[in-house]
């Protein structure tokens, strides 16, 4: 038998409403016991005094790049950074080489990750054969082999009937289908958000209005046909209308916002001239559509914060604006990110974050984890408020480097991550777990390692 | 005398009104240069300049080379055709493999906008934008201001119409830029669906071009290509004539005394009638003798010369 016990943390468990005080005791993989003074016989302690012991954090939009482009991250790279980013948990978006259409990709996906993966893997399929946008995959095979959802993630389904017919699909498996949404038509060779700053720096406009009406359309087809409709990575005020709407009449849509797309504009691809770790797809937008994602997180039409964590090569970025890749790494940086300017600026309070990266991408994909119910998954994440630290991406245990947020200092950075009751990352800074004869007290110096 | 104090030209917008005047004043000084039996000057001997150009251009590449030569530059041109461009190779190898050659400028000029400002960032050298994409083309809007000032004697208080595809038009930005810098008025004037969006908070726009017209000094006209025809922009070269070329009867609207401009190449029949290009208001070659004297006067300053030179 293994056990651990996370002593003396503040727990934080949105499902079961608690925040406060308590213990945590993992045994073979499991939670055995939440609550004051858990007896700590037989198990390593891990003390977390003055931190803050949540469900373990799940990333619902992780490109991963295992099977086909291994220079860009792998299977054990992408977890890895995830465990250092606080993730018990990532989505495997299908848009590997090839795409993961079939239970034979899905299974060597999860194989990789059984024997290379630092934290859980939930494999994602296309929704239609080679991502091309026309014939649907074969969900009930998907699903049978382990994929959580569907999504043909990077690209749009163009096509309002196929799009139509995965969400009809989908349900006989109880798969919720997540869209990228965007009308190609509209964004042709666009590198950045239509509006002054692009007219400005003379590059190619993308349109919100290219995002807002394919979410319409998903909504009013997940009405039509009862199906489950995720939007992934919204980013403009008239979407997260779309979505409000929506979920006003009853229609079972969710979404998912990025840090960037909660704390940056297009303005900064102008004021980096033209850094192409400014480049991600759908853009950074205009300031009024960040306040309204802002707003869309506060009034719970944005169930989940998640990464796309996009890690590329540096010849992939260092290049012309609109040559470069799509895309920033996002794992190692989004919960500090969180913590810093959304928690500490009062945006949203520490129970409100847990929920948007743990409870509820737990419920909308109906995965196991996202909350500390006896018997669930062994998995946490551990918090330090205070700790401040500078975003070094020379240190990233991801292969992608390509980041705008180099240099920035945040306060609040996950400090430990436990996966199945047995810590896949822990801060240096922080200390080891210790055994229970170990009586030795805590360091209380925590920012010791800072910077 | 003060130096220029910038190290790269990438664009007007990041220029103060002084700086413009002072690379204006320079071309004036040696413009005169140009009409001596010999146009040669040694202020830039021993230094190397590398014209790297990444798109088809006949006047700017020429105009950038006649400079380097009269200011006794050492340079070599670099067009896609004849380099390893075609072979794949990217713009941060091509760009140091000619740095190994140590010059001390490259003059670029790329399809990518802000391809400038990844040079400047990445290369020793100083990088002087031949135009970029659709974001600015820098010496083709200070020729432009250096023709009308010799015609017009100033630029403040002249009210400019500049007419055509605004979007994809990085003339359009830099003489915007320029214009408004130095006290002029401009006017914008496109089709609905060759405006960018924005564009209005920095000079009124009309979709009429007798309204662009009417009392401007000079009216500045930009080139569309065919292919915006098929990107669904305009529906046919023949409306797009017959709304926006400018003909001799729309220059009954503009003052007497206005000029025609146009950076070249010019689509006869299209955004502009032979008779207004070849007729009294059209200064188009003039441009081309000026900028020669603005590109001298940049890779001067650039390299180290005093503003208002005479050599
Ligand atoms: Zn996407």
């Amino acid at each position: 038998m293994s056990a651990i016990v996370v002593k003396g943390g503040r727990v934080v468990d949105p499902a079961h409403d608690i925040d406060g005080p308590a213990d945590v005791r993992i045994e073979n993989g499991r939670i055995v016991a939440v609550g004051k003074r858990i007896p700590t016989r037989g198990a390593t302690v891990l003390e977390a005094r003055g931190r803050v012991v949540c469900p373990g954090f799940i990333d619902l939009h992780t490109h991963l790049r295992e099977p086909g482009r291994e220079d860009k991250e792998t299977i054990a790279t992408g977890t890895r950074a995830a465990a250092a980013g606080g993730f018990t948990a990532v989505c495997a978006m299908p848009n590997t080489e090839p795409v993961n259409d079939t239970a034979g990709i899905t299974r060597a996906i999860l194989e990789r990750a059984r024997t290379d993966g630092a934290v859980r893997v939930y494999p994602i399929g296309a929704i239609t054969r080679g991502s091309k946008g026309e014939e649907l995959a074969e969900y009930g095979d998907l699903r049978e082999a382990g994929c959580v959802a569907v999504s043909d993630d990077g690209r749009p389904v163009a096509s309002a009937r196929v799009m139509r017919r995965a969400l009809e699909y989908a349900q006989a498996f109880g798969l919720t289908v997540i869209d990228h949404c965007e009308e190609p038509s509209l964004t042709e060779k666009a590198p950045m958000n239509e509006g002054p700053v692009a007219t400005l720096l003379g590059l190619r406009g993308w349109p919100g209005a290219a995002e807002a009406v394919m979410v319409e359309r998903d909504v009013l087809l997940a009405e039509l046909t009862g199906g489950k409709v995720h939007i992934a990575h919204i980013s403009t005020a008239a979407s997260v209308d779309a979505v409000r709407r929506g979920k006003r009449r009853g229609v079972r849509v969710t979404a998912e916002a990025t840090p960037h797309h909660l704390l940056l504009t297009d303005q900064v691809v102008r004021d980096t001239e033209y850094d192409t770790a400014t480049k991600m797809n759908p853009p950074l937008r205009a300031e009024a559509d960040r306040l309204a994602v802002i707003e869309g997180l506060r009034d719970g039409t944005i169930d989940c914060i998640a990464t796309d964590h996009a890690p590329h090569t540096v010849d992939d970025k260092k290049v012309e604006f609109d040559q470069a890749a799509f895309g920033i790494v996002g794992l190692e940086t989004a919960v500090a990110l969180c913590l810093d300017r959304l928690v500490r600026t009062g945006i949203v309070s520490v129970p409100r974050l847990v929920e948007l990266l743990s409870t509820h991408p737990a419920r909308v994909l109906g995965l196991p984890g996202g909350s500390l119910a006896l018997g669930a998954p062994g998995d946490l994440t551990i918090l330090d408020l205070d700790r401040e630290r500078t975003v070094d991406p020379a240190r990233f245990q991801s292969k992608g480097r390509n980041t705008p947020y180099g240099g920035w200092t945040l306060r609040g950075w996950p400090v430990a991550t436990i996966v199945g009751g047995t810590v896949a990352w822990q801060d240096t800074a922080v200390g080891a777990p210790r055994r229970r004869s170990d009586r030795r007290r805590a360091p209380s110096r925590r920012r010791a390692g800072g910077s | 005398m003060t130096r220029f104090r910038h190290r790269h030209l990438l664009g007007i917008e990041p220029l103060s009104r002084e700086d413009v005047l002072a690379i204006l004043d320079t071309a004036d000084g040696l413009r005169e240069v140009l009409d001596r039996p010999i146009k040669k000057v040694p202020a830039l001997r021993g230094k190397t300049v590398v014209n790297l150009f990444y798109e088809a251009s006949t006047r700017t590449r020429a105009s950038f080379e006649v400079a380097e030569k009269v200011l006794s530059a050492d340079s070599l041109t670099i067009a896609t055709a004849t380099s390893s461009v075609t072979k794949g190779e990217t713009l941060l190898d091509t760009a140091r493999n000619l740095e190994a050659m140590n010059p001390d400028m490259i003059v670029v000029r790329h399809a990518s906008s802000g391809a400038p400002h990844f040079l400047a960032r990445h290369c020793k050298s100083a990088i002087v934008n031949a135009g970029d994409g659709a974001h600015e083309h820098p010496t083709q809007a200070l020729l432009d201001a250096l023709t009308l000032r010799q015609k017009k004697g100033r630029l403040e208080g002249l009210t400019v119409a500049i007419v055509g595809d605004l979007l994809h038009s990085r003339v359009a930005r830099s003489n915007l830029w320029l214009l408004t810098k130095l006290g002029a008025s401009v006017r914008l004037c496109a089709p609905p669906t060759l405006v960018p969006p924005g564009l209005g908070a920095l000079a009124p726009v009309t979709h009429d071009i007798d309204e662009a017209v009417r009392g401007a000094d000079a009216i500045m006209m930009l080139r569309i290509q065919s292919e915006r025809m098929a990107g669904g922009f305009v529906p046919s070269l023949r409306e797009y004539h017959a709304r926006y070329g400018l003909t001799a009867a729309r220059m009954r609207h503009a003052k007497k005394d206005a000029l025609i401009m146009h950076p070249g190449p010019m689509n006869r029949g299209v955004e502009i009638a032979s008779e207004v290009a070849d007729g009294p208001w059209s200064v188009i070659l003039d441009q081309v003798t000026n900028g020669v004297a603005v590109r001298m006067a940049v890779l001067y300053l650039l390299l180290g010369g005093a503003p208002e030179a005479s050599l």
